[in-house]
């Protein structure tokens, strides 16, 4: 006759090990699920968190609005150098792609500009 | 260990709860301490599912049997090898994996991603909780991976034979990769409608892991066509199974999304298409793993018998819902930036490979579910076969590779008609060859017959110039530029450009795929037919000689150990012609019979190949004492000689239910006792010595198939091309990109200059 199947059954004793492995993993995941919230309750500088982290969010996206735009740049050249596209076009497009880049390098420089006199202010005060 | 799987299953539903929770609470309130916490409840995840599959794996390997899962889908004679990978052959492993994997990969997308586009993450973690919470509730309620049964059985029931087979080790984890990382842009494009933020910058932050779930699926779905060509005994790759579909439709829509990604990075166009495309293969992959666990359509590689339809039901008219609704209400947001500035652009043939793409996932999702939409339509279930997938999807191949041969050699934002038609002068003189020498080529089948095949060569040959002289001019110029040698300048070139270059070798891949396809499935010759040994069959250029049968034998590993076990051995040793096992095939089958075949062409030896079929022990009492021994399903293990220009592929199913065959087993059930298990064996051994002294005709399958080989390389120069287009760039590039930035500045401030 086949065993009888139980799909969540008391255990007959308590498997020691098992429970003692299952205390370090909560004690474990509360550590590392609470860290940010243990971290917020501390005091921190003038700037609240939001508002740096939102400033360096601007900063990294606008990195990476300028490497893409570095990649077309170069897509473009690779273009031109390998007979796709005509001297006119090639020169028009260029052209194009590198006043975005300016402005986009022009927007980052503003917002690094604006960290540096963040940044002295309170020493300067 | 039973408990502490159950208990790791619980936190991490408490865990997922939590998270969800947190990062909705963050993101809403501006609290990004919350946010934060939500972000590590997805490691916290991680780490709970990987104890939880470690305790399951260790028990496979240690054939604890008080698991349901491991009793039922695994057994001491397993071969180590495959109990290792037992775990994800029952319903509640897979589901496991499916959990463990998208926890890992939502981890390593929340840890990259950390510090950017933070509203978006927040949301994106609440959806990949909400799809690991998903599937950690069916394991909880429905598939208990660590249900246990008291007291334990001696034995398991043993893996499906069927499954021990190399690939189906990588196979599963690998289609697994690739459905769990298709979530991960769907998470993302959810994160980007609702937080309002749909720029091109959740797309470049998802785009490799959009690559990798094409990438992961593309391999699973590879190593699943070659499985089934090297051992379900049909002798096909690709039969338009359910579950097969259900693979390659989040596939095709990923790939269409690969493309049209880079027109809304470079452009800012196509932002409707994008989300739609990464919702559209993230719902797709839930509803592959809807197609394998629900049991609602038939298909080999279907977990039978499910009853996990209703709740995948539920999530998928959630996620269609909810994507509809997001897309329709940020509709205003999702406006594109520019307009198509030419129809002789590459993003123009992007668009259209976009739309062969998807008509070829709309041609297979409606064959795909018909046999539902029948029945609710009709009452009456219908399904459809390969020739109706063929009708269709067989032209929209072909344009898609005539396609991936026209973008390379088409300029961004426009291209004027006069370079495009120098620039498909090589390619088009290529196609044009490669027609002339079929045409030429003398002997039947003729190109009238087989039309659909010659503009397959025709298109692949196209892309092969086109990508040559894409490659050829890079190389050139960059030598130019640089004063490179050759080789050198390719290296480079390809170094730093690794996406576009990436993505040329992907496109010859493919069109070396798509030839092994049309050669493969237009010019087979196939033969069934029955044989004794000496006789012979023609198939194609190639006569077949069924020369002489072979047997094994495999006792118990265990019992084979002992002392008894060794008697044992001494007594299947006597008889002749049988040979001690492990079987050929190494899949702890307890009695294998072959044949050994002569394979020659115009009188020349070919090859010999030793086709066999392996009878698997049932675990089942009532076929008696010998009997469970080859109760099980029989499996046919195929004999193989592989080649670059063809195939010769052969199987045999052995007869063992002759009248003398039958005796030996029925007089070994009454006289062998259960007593001493292993003797039954003894039985076997005798059979199969029988089956040696006057071997009864056996049924073959002869296939003779050009250039399968192409298929297996294809996926492979695909999966490097990926790879290449996938990996980081690191500090060369990094270097380069200063450069880049100081020149650009001066070149872009001398350009603005003279405007």
């Amino acid at each position: 006759m086949p065993a009888p199947r139980t799909a969540w059954r008391a255990p007959d004793g308590v498997d020691l090990l098992a429970a003692i492995l299952a205390v370090a993993l909560l004690g474990v995941v509360i550590l590392v699920v609470s860290a940010p919230l243990r971290a917020a309750r501390r005091p921190s500088g003038t700037e609240s968190p939001a508002q740096g982290a939102e400033a360096g969010e601007d900063r990294v996206e606008l990195e990476a609005a300028r490497e893409a735009k570095y990649r077309e740049i170069r897509d473009a050249e690779l273009d031109y150098r390998t007979g796709k596209l005509s001297e006119e076009d090639f020169a028009a497009t260029d052209g194009a792609l590198r006043a975005e880049a300016v402005e986009i390098l022009d927007r980052l420089g503003a917002l690094q500009r604006e960290a540096q006199e963040n940044s002295e202010a309170p020493r300067a005060s | 260990m039973a408990l502490l799987g159950r208990i790791c299953l619980l936190l991490a539903l408490v865990v997922c709860a939590y998270g969800i929770g947190a990062s909705i609470y963050g993101v809403r309130s501006g609290r990004l301490e919350f946010s934060d916490s939500g972000r590590r409840s997805v490691y916290a995840l991680a780490g709970i599912l990987t104890v939880a599959f470690a305790v399951l794996e260790v028990a496979f390997l240690h054939n604890d049997f008080a698991f349901n899962t491991v009793a039922d889908t695994s057994s001491r004679t397993t071969p180590t090898f495959y109990k290792a990978a037992a775990v994800w052959s029952s319903q509640e492993g897979s589901l496991l994996l499916w959990a463990w994997l998208l926890s890992l990969w939502s981890s390593l997308v929340l840890f990259v991603t950390r510090g950017r586009l933070r509203d978006v993450a927040a949301y994106a973690t609440a959806i990949l909780l909400g799809f690991g919470g998903f599937f950690i509730s069916l394991m909880v309620f429905y598939a208990q991976p660590f249900a246990t049964t008291s007291p334990a059985p001696p034995e398991g029931v043993g893996l499906d034979p069927l499954l021990r087979f190399p690939t189906m080790m990588i196979h599963p984890p690998m289609l697994y990769s690739g459905y769990t990382l298709c979530t991960i842009p769907l998470a993302f494009g959810m994160g980007a409608l609702l937080a309002r933020r749909v720029d091109a910058e959740w797309i470049r932050v998802i785009r490799k892991f959009a690559f990798a779930a094409w990438f992961f699926l593309g391999i699973g779905i590879l190593l699943g066509a070659r499985w089934s060509y090297s051992e379900l005994g049909w002798g096909g790759y690709w039969g338009w199974d359910a579950v097969e579909n259900a693979s390659l439709m989040p596939w095709l829509t990923g790939t269409a999304f690969l493309h049209s990604l880079m027109i809304q990075e470079k452009r800012g166009m196509l932002k409707v298409w994008n989300v739609s495309l990464v919702l559209a293969t993230g719902t797709l992959a839930i509803m592959g793993t809807f197609l394998v666990r629900s049991g609602v359509l038939n298909s080999i590689h279907a977990f039978g018998g499910a009853t996990l339809g209703v709740p995948f039901v539920v999530l998928i008219a959630v996620l269609i819902a909810s994507s509809i609704y997001l897309v329709v209400t940020r509709r205003d947001m999702l406006r594109s930036e520019h307009r198509l500035d030419s129809l002789v652009s590459r993003e123009a043939v992007f668009m259209g490979n976009n739309l062969v793409l998807v008509a070829l996932c709309f041609v297979i999702f409606w064959g795909t579910y018909f046999p539902l939409i029948s029945q609710a339509l009709t009452g009456q279930e219908a399904s459809v076969g390969p020739p109706w997938f063929d009708r269709y999807t067989v032209p929209l191949a072909l344009v898609l590779v005539l396609l991936s041969g026209i973008g390379p050699v088409i300029a961004w934002r426009r291209a004027t008609l006069a370079n495009a038609r120098r620039n498909f002068v090589v390619p088009a003189a290529v196609a044009l060859l490669t027609l002339i020498v079929l045409v030429l080529i003398k002997g039947p089948p003729t190109l009238a017959e087989k039309p659909f095949a010659i503009a397959m060569f025709c298109c692949a040959a196209f892309v092969f110039g086109s990508i040559g002289q894409e490659f050829f001019r890079g190389m050139r110029a960059r030598a130019a530029m640089a004063g490179e040698a050759p080789p050198v300048a390719l290296v480079a070139l390809v170094k730093r450009n690794r996406r576009r270059y990436g993505g040329y070798i992907v496109h010859i891949g493919i069109a070396v795929l798509f030839v092994g396809v049309a050669a493969s499935s237009s010019f087979q010759h196939a033969s069934e037919l029955g044989l004794s040994p000496g006789q012979s069959a023609r198939v194609g250029a190639y006569t077949i000689r069924y020369v002489r049968p072979t047997a094994s034998v495999t006792p118990d590993y265990d019992s084979a150990d002992t002392q008894g076990g060794r008697e044992l051995s001494a007594v299947i040793r006597s008889e002749p012609g049988v040979t001690l096992g492990p079987d050929t095939a190494r899949t702890g089958a307890s009695l294998s019979l072959g044949a050994v075949l002569d394979v020659t062409k115009g009188g020349h030896h070919v090859t010999t190949l030793s086709p066999s079929e392996g009878f698997y022990d049932s675990g089942d009492p009532t076929q008696g004492s010998v009997g469970h021994f080859i109760g099980g399903q029989p499996v046919s293990h195929v004999a193989l000689d592989a080649g670059v220009t063809r195939d010769v592929w052969t199987a045999i199913a052995p007869n063992i239910e002759t009248p003398q065959l039958k005796r030996i087993i029925a007089l070994g059930n009454k006289t062998l006792p259960f007593v001493h298990p292993g003797e039954g064996i003894v039985a076997i051994a005798a059979m199969a010595g029988a089956y040696m002294q006057s071997p009864p005709q056996a049924q073959f399958h002869f296939i003779v198939s050009p250039l399968v080989m192409w298929i297996w390389i294809g996926g492979l120069i695909v999966g490097g091309g990926g790879l290449i287009a996938i990996w980081p760039g690191g500090r060369a590039v990094y270097s380069l990109r200063r450069r880049v930035s100081a020149r650009s500045r001066a070149r872009a401030a001398h350009g603005l200059a003279r405007a």
